[in-house]
C-alpha cells in the first residue's frame, strides 16, 4: 500500500486499495455574489443519519442580513433595468447549470435523509420551476398590463414595476424545489432577493454555487442560513426591504412578523410552509402597478 | 495602421494631478515628443496638457518640436470661481507659453439656465487667449442630456470656441461615442451655417486603440476628411498612448505585445 | 520581426482618404453541403427535381437544392399529421417548451455560421444578419418556448387547443427570421409544421432543419420542403392542412385567400406595404435623418414595412433632403460579407429588374431622381440607394411597393395633411413619426391606419411585440400575446 499523508496535499490515491479522502466543503453564506463566513463566527452543526458531521453551516447574524440587504439594493437598479429577455435567459441558464450538476444535489439530498427517488423528483421539480418562470419573464407584462380607455384625450397605460428588495423566508423543510419555488417568481419580475433558508440545508448553499456560475449578477440573490426565530423579525423590521414573502404555518410567527413589517408598509405575502405551485400571480405579488398619462393632440 | 499612427499624432498627452512636479512633466513631454524610442516615424503627439503652474516647464521641454503646449485654466476642473480670476489664469498661462487653452464652462450656471452668461464667459476667454487656441470643455457628464450637450456646443461655437471638448476627466462620466456624435453633428451644422471649422476633442474614457479608431471613423463619416488631422481633432487620454503603440507594433510584427516593451513616460 | 502575408503589406491603406480597407467576415468555419434534400418526417428525402441557389453578390452557385413536387408536399403533410396525432399531442406543454428552448440555445451557439450563410444566400449585409436577423430568430424561439405551458393565461375565458397541421410559406427577405416567426409560435401552441422557404433563399431553413435534428425534435413535427411557387401553391391548397401562414406579396396573398375560401382552413397573411415616414419640423433632425435612412435602406429596402414614402414638413424640407443626400453619400454598397457594407446585393435578377422598371417609371412621370456618385461592383445584382423628390400622390413610385432602396419624398404642411396622405393607400402595414412633442406623437400614432407605428425610431422588432398589417397589408399578427391566437383553436 502506497499511502502518502501530507497535510498540504489532501488527495490520497493508493495503488492497492480504493481509499480516497475527500476534500470537504465549507458552507458559507452567499452575499453580493461572494461566499463570506458569518461575521458572528457561529455555526450550526449538520449531522447525517449516522451521526457523522456533514457540515458546519454558518449561522447568519443580523449584521450579515444587513450586508445582504445592502448588496441586494446595490444590484436592484441594474436588475430591474435589465431586459426581460435577458432576465429570462439568465434564469434559464440557472436551470441549465443545475441540470448539469444534478447528481451532486441528489447525493446531498440523500445525505440529509431523503430517499433517492424523492431526491431526483425534487431536483427535476426545481429545474422545471426555473424553466417555467424563465418563460414568464417577458410575458407577464403583456398579461397583466393594460391600456386604459380614459374618458379624456389621453394615452394612458398601466404596467407592473418590481418592488425592489424582497425578503424571502423560505419554506421550513429543506428541499431544493421549495427554495426555488419562492425565489424564481420574485427575481424573474426584476426584484432582488435576500433568502433565509432552513438552518441545516446545505442544498441552499450548493444552489448558491449554481447561481454564482449562471451569469446572475452579484447581489440579485443573497442566501443566508440561520435561525428563523432570530432572523425572521430582522427581515420584517428592516426599513430598506420593500416586500416580504413569508412561508409559515405558525400563526404567532405570522402575526409577529406582519406587525414588524407595518413600520415601512412592506408588501407582505404569506404562504403555507411548503413548496409553492407554479403561478404567475406569485410574480405579480411583488410588482407595483404604475400608470402613466400623456395627452393626445397637436 | 494609418489610423493608428494618425491617432498618435492626435493625442493631447495629459497630466493634471495635484502631485505634478517639474520632473513628472519633463518626463511626460519627452514621451510626447518621441513615443516610440526606436521609431521616429511614430508621433509626435499633438500636444501636452498641464496645469498653468507647469506651462513654462512643458514649453521648454517641447521647444523646437511640433508638440503644442495646452494648459487648462478658468478654475479647472470645477469652474467655480469669479470670472475675473478665471480670465487672469488664462492670461497667465498664455504668458507662460501655452498656445492652447482648455477652459471649463460654468455647468452650475448652465443648469440654472444662465445661457447668456455662458456665452459671455467663453467670449471673454477667447479674448484673453489672444493668439492661443481656445478649447471649451462642456463637461458632458454633468450636463447629462443630449439636448444640453447640443445646446452648450452651439453656444460655445457661437462664442468663438476653436475646439469643443467633452470632459475634464475628473468626473466619473467622460467621453462616450453618442455624446461625441452629438457634438460632431453640432460642428457639422455650425460649419454649414457659418463656414467656420471648429475642432473636437473627446477626453476621458478612451483607453484603447480600437475605441479610438471608432471615434476616428465617426469623425470621418460625420465631418469628413478635412477634420482628420491634429489641427481639428484631438484625443484627451493618458493610457491610450501605449495601447496605440502596442497595436502599431502588433500590426508590424503579428505578435500581441507586452507592456514591458513600452515606456511608461 | 515576422513578415506579414503579402496582401497586408502590398496594399497599405490610408485611413484619411478614400474608402475603408475591406473587413471581410471569415466564411471558412461554416459547413455547407453541395446539395440538400427535403427534410420530411425526420429524414432527408430526395426529390425528383432540383435547382441551384445562387449568391446574388457574386452570381456563383452555392448549393443544389431539392424542389418538392406534389408527391413530396403530400408526404410532408402526412408526416406532420402523423406527428401531430402521435407524439406531439401526447407530451405536455412544458415539454414542448423545452424543445423550443433547446432550439433557441442551439441557434445562439451556431449564430455566426447562420449569419454568414444568410448573407451569402440572400445578399444582406453581414452586420444585419449577425446583429439582427439571427439574434432575433433565436429570441423568437426563446420567447415562444415560454408560452407552450402557459396558454391558459393568454386568452381570458378560453382553454386554447392547437389547430393541427400548419402550412407555412415564407419570403426571401428575412429567410431565417421568417422561419422562426412561423415555426416558433406554431410549435409552442402544439401544432406541427410544413414550411416552404423562398426559392432564392432556402439554405438557412435547411440548416435549421439540421439544427432541429440536433435538438432531437420528434420526427415530422417540422418538415422543410424547398421549392418554387408551385410547391407553395400545392402546400397551401393541400386538403390535409388546417391552417395557412403566408408572408409575401399582396398579389400572392390574395390568391391564397381565394384558395382557402369556403374551406375550414384558418389563415394569416403578412403582405406588402408602402409605409409613410413622417418628419415634423420639431423633430431632432439629425436623428430623424438616421431613422429615415434606416427606414428605407435597411436590408436594401427589401422590407415589407420599409419607410418608403417620406413626408417631410415643408419648412425643413431643404435641410432634411440635403442631409439625406450627404448621409447617403457615406453609405457603402458592396460585398455582403464585408463588415463595412451598409447596403448589400439585391436578392435576385428578377427583383433588380422590378426595381429598375419602377424607377424608370418614376423618372418618366416627372419625379426628380438622385443617386450618389460611385461605381457599383460589376458582377452580381446591385442598385444604388436612390431618392426621388418632387413626388406626387399619383406617381407609381408613391403608390406601388418597390421593395428596393428607393425613397419617394413628398412635402406636407400640417399634421392633418400628413395623416390624410399617409393613410391614402390600400396598404396599412407600418408607419413612422418624428417629432419631439409627446402629444403629437400620440395624435399621429392613434391616427395612422397601420398595424405597427414607430415614433422616433424605425424598423424595431421584438418577439414580444405584435407585427402585422391593416387593409391589404395582411390579416393577423405575429409575435406577442396577440400573435398566439393565429395558431390556436379558441
Amino acid at each position: 500500500m502506497d499511502v502518502r499523508e501530507d497535510f498540504t496535499d489532501c488527495l490520497l490515491i493508493s495503488t492497492s486499495n480504493s481509499f480516497v479522502m475527500t476534500i470537504k466543503k465549507t458552507y458559507k453564506l452567499f452575499i453580493g455574489g461572494k461566499f463570506p463566513r458569518t461575521e458572528s463566527g457561529r455555526v450550526i452543526e449538520v449531522r447525517g443519519k449516522d451521526g457523522a458531521l456533514l457540515a458546519n453551516m454558518s449561522q447568519a447574524s443580523r449584521k450579515d442580513f444587513r450586508e445582504a440587504v445592502v448588496a441586494a439594493r446595490k444590484a436592484s437598479a441594474g436588475w430591474a433595468k435589465a431586459t426581460a429577455y435577458l432576465r429570462g435567459q439568465i434564469i434559464y441558464r440557472i436551470a441549465e447549470i443545475l441540470d448539469g450538476r444534478g447528481e451532486q444535489f441528489v447525493s446531498e439530498l440523500v445525505s440529509h435523509g431523503l430517499r433517492e427517488d424523492k431526491a431526483r423528483e425534487d431536483l427535476a421539480r426545481a429545474i422545471d420551476l426555473l424553466v417555467y418562470y424563465a418563460g414568464w419573464s417577458d410575458k407577464y407584462q403583456a398579461v397583466f398590463s393594460s391600456v386604459n380607455p380614459v374618458a379624456s384625450s389621453h394615452f394612458n397605460f398601466s404596467a407592473p414595476q418590481p418592488n425592489g428588495v424582497v425578503g424571502i423566508i423560505a419554506p421550513g423543510r429543506g428541499s431544493l424545489s421549495a427554495l426555488v419555488s419562492t425565489l424564481a417568481p420574485v427575481i424573474v419580475g426584476g426584484n432582488c432577493a435576500v433568502v433565509l433558508s432552513l438552518q441545516d440545508a446545505t442544498t441552499a448553499i450548493s444552489f448558491a454555487e449554481v447561481l454564482a456560475t449562471s451569469d446572475v449578477p452579484a447581489g440579485v440573490v443573497n442566501i443566508l442560513t440561520g435561525k428563523r426565530d432570530e432572523l425572521g423579525p430582522e427581515f420584517a423590521r428592516h426599513m430598506d426591504v420593500n416586500a416580504l414573502m413569508l412561508c409559515s404555518s405558525d400563526s404567532d410567527e405570522k402575526r409577529a412578523l406582519e406587525l414588524e413589517a407595518a413600520e415601512n408598509l412592506k408588501r407582505v405575502s404569506v404562504h403555507p410552509n411548503r413548496s409553492l405551485k407554479e403561478d404567475p400571480y406569485l410574480i405579480t405579488d411583488f410588482q407595483e402597478v404604475k400608470t402613466t398619462w400623456h395627452p393626445i393632440g397637436v | 495602421m494609418s489610423a493608428l499612427k494618425l491617432a498618435v499624432t492626435m493625442l493631447d498627452v495629459t497630466t493634471l494631478e495635484g502631485a505634478d512636479s517639474v520632473g513628472k512633466v519633463q518626463q511626460m513631454c519627452a514621451k510626447a515628443m518621441r513615443p516610440l524610442p526606436e521609431d521616429s516615424s511614430v508621433g509626435p503627439a499633438g500636444a501636452v496638457c498641464v496645469y498653468p503652474r507647469m506651462v513654462k516647464v512643458a514649453a521648454k521641454a517641447v521647444e523646437g518640436s511640433d508638440v503644442n503646449v495646452a494648459s487648462v485654466a478658468t478654475a479647472f476642473p470645477s469652474g467655480q470661481m469669479r470670472l475675473k480670476e478665471r480670465l487672469a489664469e488664462v492670461r497667465f498661462a498664455v504668458g507662460q507659453g501655452a498656445n492652447e487653452i482648455d477652459m471649463v464652462i460654468s455647468r452650475g450656471q448652465f443648469l440654472q439656465g444662465e445661457y447668456r452668461a455662458i456665452y459671455d464667459e467663453i467670449a471673454s476667454c477667447k479674448e484673453a487667449c489672444g493668439e492661443a487656441h481656445l478649447k471649451v470643455i462642456l463637461e458632458t457628464g454633468e450636463l447629462t442630456t443630449y439636448d444640453n450637450v447640443r445646446y452648450a456646443s452651439d453656444i460655445a461655437m457661437a462664442a468663438g470656441a476653436d475646439f469643443i471638448k467633452t470632459s475634464t476627466g475628473k468626473v466619473p462620466i467622460a467621453a462616450t461615442l453618442p455624446v461625441t456624435l452629438v457634438m460632431l453633428q453640432a460642428i457639422e451644422d455650425f460649419y454649414g451655417e457659418t463656414g467656420r471649422m471648429v475642432g473636437m476633442k473627446p477626453a476621458g474614457g478612451i483607453s484603447n486603440a480600437k475605441l479610438a479608431i471608432q471615434y476616428l471613423i465617426m469623425v470621418k463619416e460625420v465631418l469628413g476628411e478635412k477634420w482628420l488631422n491634429n489641427q481639428w481633432f484631438r484625443f484627451g487620454a493618458s493610457s491610450l498612448t501605449n495601447d496605440l503603440l502596442m497595436q502599431i507594433r502588433k500590426q508590424e510584427t503579428g505578435r500581441y505585445q507586452s507592456g514591458d516593451y513600452f515606456t511608461k513616460d | 520581426m515576422i513578415i506579414l502575408p503579402k496582401t497586408e503589406i502590398m496594399n497599405p491603406h490610408d485611413f484619411t482618404s478614400g474608402d475603408y480597407a475591406p473587413a471581410t467576415e471569415s466564411s471558412d468555419h461554416i459547413s455547407l453541403k453541395k446539395s440538400y434534400d427535403l427534410f420530411i418526417g425526420g429524414k432527408w428525402v430526395k426529390a425528383a427535381s432540383s435547382f441551384d441557389t445562387i449568391n446574388p453578390a457574386t452570381g456563383k452557385v452555392i448549393a443544389e437544392v431539392s424542389s418538392a413536387g406534389k408527391k413530396e408536399v403530400n408526404q410532408a403533410v402526412k408526416a406532420a399529421r402523423n406527428a401531430y396525432d402521435g407524439e406531439w399531442s401526447s407530451i405536455s406543454g412544458a415539454e414542448r417548451g423545452k424543445y423550443l428552448f433547446r432550439i433557441a440555445r442551439l441557434l445562439q451557439e451556431r449564430a455566426r455560421e447562420f449569419a454568414v450563410i444568410e448573407s451569402m444566400d440572400g445578399g444582406k449585409p453581414i452586420r444585419e444578419s449577425r446583429d439582427i436577423d439571427v439574434p432575433l430568430a433565436a429570441a423568437h424561439f426563446f420567447y415562444h418556448a415560454g408560452w407552450a405551458d402557459k396558454l391558459d393565461y393568454a386568452f381570458p375565458g378560453k382553454k386554447p387547443k392547437p389547430l393541427g397541421v400548419v402550412g407555412q410559406v415564407i419570403p426571401w427577405n428575412f429567410p431565417l427570421l421568417m422561419a422562426a416567426w412561423k415555426i416558433a409560435p406554431a410549435l409552442a401552441c402544439g401544432n406541427t409544421v410544413v414550411l416552404k422557404p423562398a426559392e432564392t433563399t432556402p439554405l438557412t431553413a435547411l440548416k435549421l432543419a439540421e439544427l432541429l435534428e440536433d435538438a432531437e425534435l420528434p420526427a415530422g413535427v417540422v418538415n422543410i420542403i424547398s421549392g418554387d411557387g408551385e410547391t407553395g401553391q400545392a402546400l397551401v391548397e393541400h386538403s390535409g392542412i388546417d391552417k395557412v401562414a403566408f408572408t409575401g406579396s399582396t398579389a400572392v396573398g390574395k390568391s391564397i385567400r381565394r384558395a382557402v375560401a369556403g374551406t375550414d382552413k384558418r389563415y394569416t397573411l403578412e403582405l406588402g406595404g408602402k409605409a409613410a415616414n413622417i418628419i415634423f419640423e420639431d423633430a431632432p433632425i439629425n436623428e430623424a435623418v438616421e431613422g429615415i435612412i434606416n427606414g428605407i435602406f435597411f436590408n436594401q429596402g427589401h422590407v415589407c414595412c420599409a419607410g418608403s414614402r417620406l413626408f417631410v414638413q415643408e419648412s425643413i424640407a431643404d435641410k432634411v433632403i440635403r442631409k439625406l443626400k450627404k448621409r447617403i453619400g457615406t453609405l457603402k454598397v458592396g460585398d455582403p460579407l464585408d463588415k463595412n457594407t451598409d447596403i448589400g446585393a439585391i436578392n435576385s435578377a428578377e427583383q433588380l429588374a422590378r426595381i429598375k422598371a419602377l424607377v424608370n417609371a418614376g423618372e418618366k412621370e416627372g419625379a426628380c431622381i438622385w443617386q450618389p456618385e460611385g461605381r457599383l461592383p460589376r458582377k452580381g445584382n446591385w442598385f444604388k440607394p436612390t431618392l426621388f423628390t418632387d413626388c406626387a400622390q399619383s406617381h407609381r413610385i408613391v403608390q406601388e411597393e418597390i421593395f428596393g432602396p428607393v425613397l419617394a419624398i413628398q412635402t406636407f404642411r400640417t399634421p392633418q395633411e400628413a395623416i390624410e396622405k399617409a393613410n391614402n393607400t390600400p396598404y396599412g402595414l407600418s408607419g413612422g413619426v418624428w417629432t419631439d412633442k409627446g402629444s403629437k406623437i400620440f395624435k399621429m400614432t392613434t391616427s395612422l391606419n397601420a398595424g405597427v407605428v414607430w415614433a422616433n425610431t424605425y424598423n424595431k422588432f421584438d418577439p414580444t411585440s405584435p407585427f402585422g398589417g391593416y387593409k391589404e397589408s395582411g390579416i393577423g399578427r405575429e409575435g406577442g400575446l396577440h400573435g398566439l391566437s393565429a395558431y390556436l383553436n379558441i
